[in-house]
């Protein structure tokens, strides 16, 4: 059986120095997207418009789809549809098979990655070169990405340092982020030269025009679709936005939201290719026409990737990209998972404290956390989840609506810990990882009540609880 | 539709994978929840009162420099003493031929990689976040402003706008047939969120706002 989010964040773990360095990375990122987001005072009529604006196209999804299709194929672009994962590889091989192509450069795509497109072309005897710097360094590293906007997050400088020793000849010992990159341009841009074909995500495809448009910092989607002969550009469908127009909110959001800058540094939209050159796009459902049909669930489709989620969720900052076992980890990934493979991803929705913070950093205002909530009732109700897991939230919901039974269990909770620790103080209790069990308290709250208030007036009804103002210095930001 | 439209239709869709288009446009007509409405998107005035200075603040902080110049010779001054070694050097400006140097030759893209330094123009760019915008009319081939060691980029005061809405609103429904905003050089912070200028294109952008 393939180890759940509990077992691979227990790995991930075991080196708190490290597990201390990746949370605060991110939550540096995270402050950098709330200094973004709190120099635009529209902010929130903005998430409210592109919430809007999304929930729009997902209820005219189908019409927009034809649309896109319609003003792509007039721009002379050709048009694929891929019901699945698998349809989708094999049409972007039939297109290297076509050119006779067997070595290609990609730009950051997650939906290559839910597809596995790289393992499968791999397989194919097809060379893949992923060109955005993280991804380049994980795929040097033989693993998947980790955060979908900041792949190799989970790398230390002297690591990656180590990794292009080893592959790409820099200097032993060298681990200077500006040489590394350096080195790395050197490499990919021979790369960018001399192969024929790139492949890119798309980040916004407009269906009014048959644009779509792809966001990077490092401008790799660009120098390889504008030096290649043929650009395949592949996409889930939920990637539709109706106008041009709306990219002025979409690209707004988009990077402060990711990394709190104002915007990528590029922001490239194609609609025709260029003279000699050939363009197409695939269109990928995979599961996401599926998800529409869940009314609870549907929102996430309107999910633009710009990881704010990850970044701010306490879970996810602990416990690495890796733990999620899926192409998109976080939050979100725990709300797309389920649908994909429900068994193999039964174990997401519960990897989160349910803090809500991931919904009130997303720009498109998606209800993660009360989808995740939602998606643990599902998944105990068919059945995918643990027995053990299951019989133990039966019994917690027979014990809390049942006074009598939960007046013993706290009896015997305070007793056990008191008398005999080791009873809960031991391996087999996931609560006692990284934690001390608290002191027992002498009596419960009602034995207290009982002893010290029963019989005196209840506390009159309209009292005002004292507010005592935070110390200002402890206010954070 | 006529009859010979739709078995045009059917064809080309055969031809694309028509079993998987119609069973995914179908399957999405079946779910997708009743229609919502497209709100309208608000112009948002911004705050600032000089986009000039604003534009200014942000893509220096964002590694890109600023030059505000009255004239083209002011330009050329400016880029001759900024980039003395450069060896190649394409300019698509018309008033600012005179500074192309080494091989001028546009027809393959690939034979760009050895420009140093490329000087475009841009019709429109955006304060709120000091991103110029180009098109391939302009650029005659596009990856010029990507594979370029150094970026330099003409605009017109008057064409500086507030924010992405307006940006858009001028752009409208322009036919090109490639269209960028660039904001910045070309850069990363994948090593360990060091920020690195020079990722895989231009290790500079200046822009030099005219008028």
């Amino acid at each position: 059986m393939k180890k759940d989010h509990a077992a691979l964040a227990d790995k991930f773990n075991q080196d708190e120095p490290r597990v201390d360095w990746h949370d605060e990375t991110l939550w540096w990122i995270r402050q950098k997207r709330d200094k973004a987001a709190f120099g635009i005072p529209e902010w929130e009529e903005l998430r409210e418009t592109a919430s809007r604006i999304k929930f729009n196209v997902l209820s005219n999804l189908s019409q927009y789809l034809e649309q896109f299709e319609k003003a792509a194929l007039d721009n002379g672009v050709q048009v694929h549809w891929a019901a699945d994962g698998e349809e989708h590889n094999r049409i972007v091989h039939s297109i290297l098979q076509k050119h006779g192509v067997d070595r290609l450069v990609k730009s950051k795509s997650m939906l290559t990655e839910e597809c596995h497109l790289n393992e499968y072309l791999q397989e194919h005897g097809v060379e893949v070169i992923d060109t955005d710097l993280g991804e380049r360094i994980v795929q040097l590293a033989k693993e998947p990405p980790s955060h979908i906007v900041l792949p190799c997050i989970h790398w230390k400088k002297e690591e990656i340092g180590e990794l292009f020793h080893q592959h790409l000849g820099t200097p032993k010992g060298n681990a200077d982020p500006q040489y590394l990159t350096n080195a790395a341009r050197l490499h990919l841009r021979e790369k960018f030269l001399t192969r024929k074909l790139a492949i890119t995500g798309v980040n916004f495809a407009v269906a009014e025009t048959g644009e779509m448009v792809v966001c990077t910092n490092e401008g790799n989607a660009d120098m390889g679709a504008h030096l290649a002969d043929v650009h395949i550009a592949c996409m889930g469908i939920e990637k539709i936005i109706p106008q041009r127009k709306h990219l002025g909110v979409f690209l707004r959001l988009l990077a402060r939201s990711a990394t709190g800058q104002p915007i990528t540094t590029y922001s490239s939209h194609f609609k025709k290719p260029r003279k000699g050159q050939e363009m197409h796009i695939v269109l990928v459902d995979n599961g996401r026409s599926r998800q529409l049909g869940r009314p609870e669930f549907r929102n996430s489709l309107k999910c633009i990737r710009c990881g704010a989620c990850f970044n701010t969720c306490p879970v996810y900052r602990r416990s690495g990209g890796h733990s999620y076992h899926n192409a998109v980890a976080g939050p979100i990934g725990a709300i797309l998972a389920p649908n994909l493979d429900m068994k193999k991803n039964a174990d997401l929705p519960f990897a989160s404290t349910l803090c809500g913070s991931c919904s009130n950093v997303c720009p498109v205002k998606i209800d993660i956390h009360d989808q995740l909530y939602k998606w643990r009732q599902v998944l105990v109700k068919d059945g995918y989840v643990s027995s053990a897991k299951a019989a133990s939230m039966k019994a917690m919901a027979a014990t809390l609506s049942n006074p009598a039974l939960f007046k013993i269990a706290g009896k015997l909770g305070r007793w056990t810990i008191k008398h005999a620790p080791f009873v809960v103080n031991n391996g087999l209790n996931p609560w006692f990882k990284n934690r001390e069990m608290p002191e027992p308290p002498k009596e419960s709250f009602r034995e207290w009540y009982q002893k010290n208030r029963s019989g005196t007036p209840q506390p009159s009804a309209g009292r005002e609880p004292q507010y005592k103002e935070p110390s200002k210095s402890k206010i954070p930001h | 539709m006529s009859a010979n439209n739709k078995s045009m239709n059917d064809l080309n869709s055969s031809l694309r994978g028509g079993g998987s288009r119609e069973r995914i446009l179908t399957a999405v007509k079946k779910n997708q929840p009743e229609l919502m409405t497209l709100p309208v998107v608000k112009n948002f005035p911004q705050g600032f009162s000089s986009p000039v200075e604003k534009f200014s603040e942000v893509l220096k902080g964002i590694g890109g420099s600023v030059y505000e110049v009255a004239n083209y010779t002011e330009v050329l001054h400016i880029l001759t003493a900024n980039f003395p070694g450069a060896n190649r050097i394409m300019s698509t400006v018309q008033e600012l031929s005179s500074i192309n140097k080494g091989d001028t030759g546009y027809e393959d893209p690939h034979s760009l990689e050895d420009v140093d330094l490329a000087v475009i123009s841009s019709p429109l760019a955006v304060a709120e976040n000091g991103a110029v915008w180009t098109m391939d009319s302009l650029v005659p081939q596009r990856v010029l402003p990507f594979i370029c060691q150094h970026l330099a980029v003409i605009v017109n005061k008057e064409n500086l706008v507030s924010s992405m809405h307006e940006a858009y609103d001028k752009i409208g429904n322009a036919d090109y047939g490639f269209g960028v905003f660039i904001a910045g050089p070309s850069k990363t912070a994948d090593i360990e969120q060091s920020l690195v200028l020079g990722a895989h294109g231009p290790k500079s952008m200046t822009v030099f706002l005219i008028g």
